[in-house]
């Protein structure tokens, strides 16, 4: 998994069927040191994440394996939203300060 | 599967159903002679951490949709896992991950 920032939302309405109802957002993906990377992804959220949030995305089939997106054409999922981490026994993000 | 270095902690209260509970870690992955892979194609990423690991230890993790069978949950969206603490490696002859971060 990865950690990104949500930075915004995708609205199609003209998709495949299997992907209506689902919520597309945008990820800016950050690295261990919470340095914004030039990389996005649209993932679907399965966890009701919003904008600003920081979270962590799974890619690849493992994103299938939600019951939102089980065999639907989707290969990246929000999948956890994070409240902070530690690098080497520093913290590193917080999100409630 | 690979093998990596733990270099941190992540902590989130709001996960998928099916995955609550499960510790989550940065990992680097290292090449064949301990070191960091290259970045680009070797960056950090996080891992659920389903044995007792902890920062500094030397583990090898699975990436892809396998990662999610070592979960107590198997139908969950976890695209890596830490599926063991190594206590030693052997490449080349060589010994890797002796030393720092090594159990007492």
């Amino acid at each position: 998994m990865l950690i990104g920032k949500v930075v915004g939302s995708v609205v199609a309405t003209h998709k495949d069927e299997k992907l209506e109802n689902r919520k597309l957002l945008v990820v800016q993906v950050h690295d261990q040191n919470n340095k914004p990377k030039d990389q996005y992804v649209v993932a679907i959220d399965s966890v009701g994440a919003g904008n600003e949030d920081m979270v962590l995305y799974a890619t690849g089939s493992s994103a299938r394996q939600t019951t939102l997106t089980e065999n639907r054409p989707c290969d990246a999922v929000i999948m956890a939203i994070v409240d902070s981490w530690d690098l080497g026994g520093s913290n590193v993000y917080e999100k409630w300060v | 599967m690979y093998l990596a270095r733990v270099i941190g902690r992540v902590v989130a209260s709001t996960m998928y159903p099916g995955l609550t509970g499960v510790a989550l870690q940065w990992i680097q992955p290292l090449d064949e002679r301990g070191a960091p892979v290259s970045p680009g194609s070797g960056d950090a990423l996080v891992a659920c951490a389903v044995v007792g690991t902890g920062p500094g230890d030397l583990v090898s993790f699975v990436d892809g949709r396998e990662a999610a069978l070592a979960c107590p949950e198997t139908f969950v969206p976890v695209d890596a896992s830490i599926l063991g603490y190594v206590e030693q490696a052997v490449s080349n002859g060589q010994f890797i991950g002796r030393e720092t971060g090594a159990r007492p």
